[in-house]
């Protein structure tokens, strides 16, 4: 990119919801596949979408510990809910694939991933974060995902800065939001309210600018930005809930037979929902599946949860067997262990787990029970 | 044959490539375990490090982690010892001469053979722990002026469980190596030692200051037997275990072999007790 690009990518553009329609259009014209966020069920999850019109027009999500519900917010929002149960990682990491097959002749036929245009609209601070965990699990290690990395291959990603958090939002704690900072094509800061409603847009990538010139996006005006930003300032300011990373590794590390682990596993039902819905969990199992005359047998890769039983079982038995040391492995491979694998926490913030947990586990609190449990032995 | 170079960087499309081998051989090594002798269908046979593991996968019932126990003199076969104990492994023991499985890998760090040249080596082994370390028992064994003193320490349930019975004998006629071998409980043949694998540290004397400790079994064999290599001044980065975990993947994607921060396919299975005395040994890690 030259010069040129680095004065432009900084600079603001303008889009009306007609012209947010146009870029959706574009890059359906341009072989995209759009996935967007659409209301099914009563919640917010991640589809193809044709139009903007599909997307969750005038709703908000709340949200708590276990609890989840759509309401109307009374205006024409394209974005003004935060994330719902699902992730962008089912369609990069897909919940189910087939690896290989393989004949009994001993042919065999690896499944080394297909590239697809995809276009991702509305990926938040957090979730880009998420991606960029994803890719050094699954691409930076000796071994990379050949599946991932040909889904990753021609994403396009336009962004969403989060102008109103939810109530289980800690990115900003984490450093990964409530803007996106890096790793879009386009970013979107929407401003509703007072009679208008408009985009401000900044390109990430070439790919990005080219897609705001072609659909005629004009550069937006001091005002405009200044109102976005303000609104993004707002943002920074309204988050309710924080985790304290200072030092937490090493607290973890220091605190395994920590006394609040027996209190949670009390709670936690192992049921898998907080890794399910986490956008950074990447463990998977396999399964292999035989054809009905023997001939072929294929072997499948699906999301595993390390809450289940037969996890870490070796032959006489599951090394976690208690709930506790699976609660533990989660708890410290999220915001310890991780660190160490991949030199980044795998927690991003987005408070999936909190809300989706069926008895509001909330891991910003159990890291803090955690800290407050050690200076109290401390004090004894 | 022995792989000198690091572990290559495997391109996306090898990650999840399988080679089929042919069942050359198979012994009987105990009731429930038997040695398969593989050899590549194609190419010359598998470049490994001794205590690396590869995927062994029986065709439509799946894949299981299995350490590499031996190749032949000329590396043009491998051996694996299997233990039956779940489907796959019980599909694997039964495969006849002739017959194909599949092969991924080799994966994993093993032995630090090299680090330990010029030094004593003391290999001490619980069960079928000693499969993972009879690559580095013929390696040290035909390269054997490259150590020093060198001592294998082996103990079983029984006589019955006692692997490579055939081997066994040879290294214990070595006049270069000193191989005490004991059973928990003996029969009316038995005429050796009797108790677990850490009394036979009552009959050699190690020199702390140049020795490297190899130890495989059941992890509380291994924490017993790294506490009495520690009680005899062994450091603990020359003390170097072999770990076992659930295993979907091998190359570190699937997450089930997770101890504490290492993944034990692509950090281990071999691990000096230095990088992970914090997580060794604790319940449920």
């Amino acid at each position: 990119m030259g010069a040129s690009f680095e004065s432009e990518k900084t600079c603001n553009y303008f889009l009306d919801p007609q012209g947010f329609e146009e870029l959706i259009l574009a890059l359906r014209g341009h072989g995209y596949v759009v996935y967007g966020p659409v209301v099914r069920d009563g919640a917010i999850v991640y589809d193809e979408v044709e139009s903007a019109s599909q997307l969750p027009v005038g709703m908000r999500d709340r949200q708590g510990p276990g609890y989840y519900r759509l309401e109307e917010r009374g205006d024409r929002a394209f974005f003004g809910f935060v994330v719902g149960p699902h992730s962008w990682k089912k369609f990069l990491y897909p919940p189910r694939v087939k690896l290989l097959t393989v004949s009994k002749k001993g042919e065999v036929t690896l499944n080394n991933g297909e590239e697809r245009k995809m276009a991702f609209i509305g990926v938040r601070g957090c979730e880009l974060a998420a991606i960029d965990v994803l890719d050094r699990v699954l691409l930076k290690g000796p071994y990379i995902d050949p599946i991932y990395a040909a889904r990753k291959k021609s994403l396009f990603v336009v962004a969403v800065n989060c102008t109103e958090p939810g109530e289980n939002c800690f990115c900003a704690s984490m450093g990964t939001g409530p803007e996106a900072k890096t790793g879009y094509d386009i970013s979107l800061t929407e401003v509703v309210g007072d009679g208008v409603h408009y985009f401000v847009a900044r390109a990430g990538s070439d790919e990005g600018l080219s897609l705001l010139k072609r659909i005629g996006a004009r550069e937006a005006t001091r005002e405009e930005v200044s109102r976005a930003e303000e609104k993004m300032e707002e943002s920074q300011k309204s988050f309710r809930k924080k985790l304290n990373v200072n030092g937490l590794k090493e607290l973890l590390y220091r605190n395994i037979e920590s006394p609040v682990y027996a209190e949670v596993a009390e709670r936690c039902l192992a049921c898998t929902n907080c890794t399910m819905v986490c956008p950074t969990c990447f463990c998977t199992t396999v399964e292999e599946v035989t054809s009905l005359n023997g001939d072929v047998a294929e072997r499948w890769r699906r999301w595993d949860s390390c809450f289940n039983l037969d996890f870490s079982y070796i032959h006489g038995g599951s090394i976690r067997s208690s709930r506790l040391s699976r609660y533990r492995q989660w708890l410290t491979h999220k915001l310890a262990t991780w660190v160490d694998q991949f030199g980044v926490m795998g927690c991003v913030g987005c408070g999936r787990c909190i809300t989706w947990c069926p008895v509001g586990i909330d891991i910003t609190e159990e890291a803090e029970k955690i800290r407050r449990a050690e200076v109290e032995v401390a004090a004894k | 044959m022995l792989a000198e170079q690091k572990l290559k960087v495997v391109e996306a499309p090898d990650t999840f490539k399988m080679e089929w081998f042919r069942v050359v051989g198979k012994t009987r090594e105990t009731a429930d375990t038997y040695t398969l002798k593989l050899k590549p269908r194609r190419g010359d046979g598998l470049a490994y490090q001794p205590g690396q593991f590869v995927m062994l996968y029986s065709f439509g019932v799946g894949e299981v982690p299995i350490s590499i126990s031996g190749n032949s003199l000329n590396g043009k076969t491998i051996e694996q010892t299997i233990r039956a104990v779940g489907p796959v492994t019980k599909a694997l023991v039964s495969a006849d001469i002739g017959s194909m499985v599949g092969v991924r890998g080799p994966f994993g760090r093993g032995w630090p053979l090299k680090e330990a040249e010029g030094q004593d080596v003391v290999i001490v082994a619980g069960g079928i722990g000693l499969a993972p370390l009879r690559p580095a028992i013929q390696y040290i064994l035909r390269n054997r002026e490259k150590y020093s003193n060198f001592y294998i320490l082996y103990g079983a349930r029984t006589p019955g469980d006692l692997l490579y019975k055939r081997s066994l004998p040879a290294w214990r006629g070595r006049l270069d190596a000193q191989v005490l071998v004991t059973v928990d409980r003996g029969d009316e043949k038995w005429r050796g030692y009797i108790g677990v694998v850490t009394t036979l540290f009552r009959h050699v004397k190690l020199e702390p200051s140049n020795t490297y400790a190899y130890v495989c079994g059941p992890e509380i064999m291994m924490k017993f037997t790294v506490q009495e290599l520690k009680n005899q001044g062994l450091p603990d980065d020359r003390i170097f275990i072999s770990m076992e975990r659930n295993m979907k993947c091998g190359v570190g994607l699937c997450g089930h072999c997770q101890f504490g921060p290492t993944f034990v396919c692509k950090d281990g299975p071999v691990f000096s007790f230095a990088e992970v005395s914090n997580f060794f040994g604790r319940r449920e890690v």
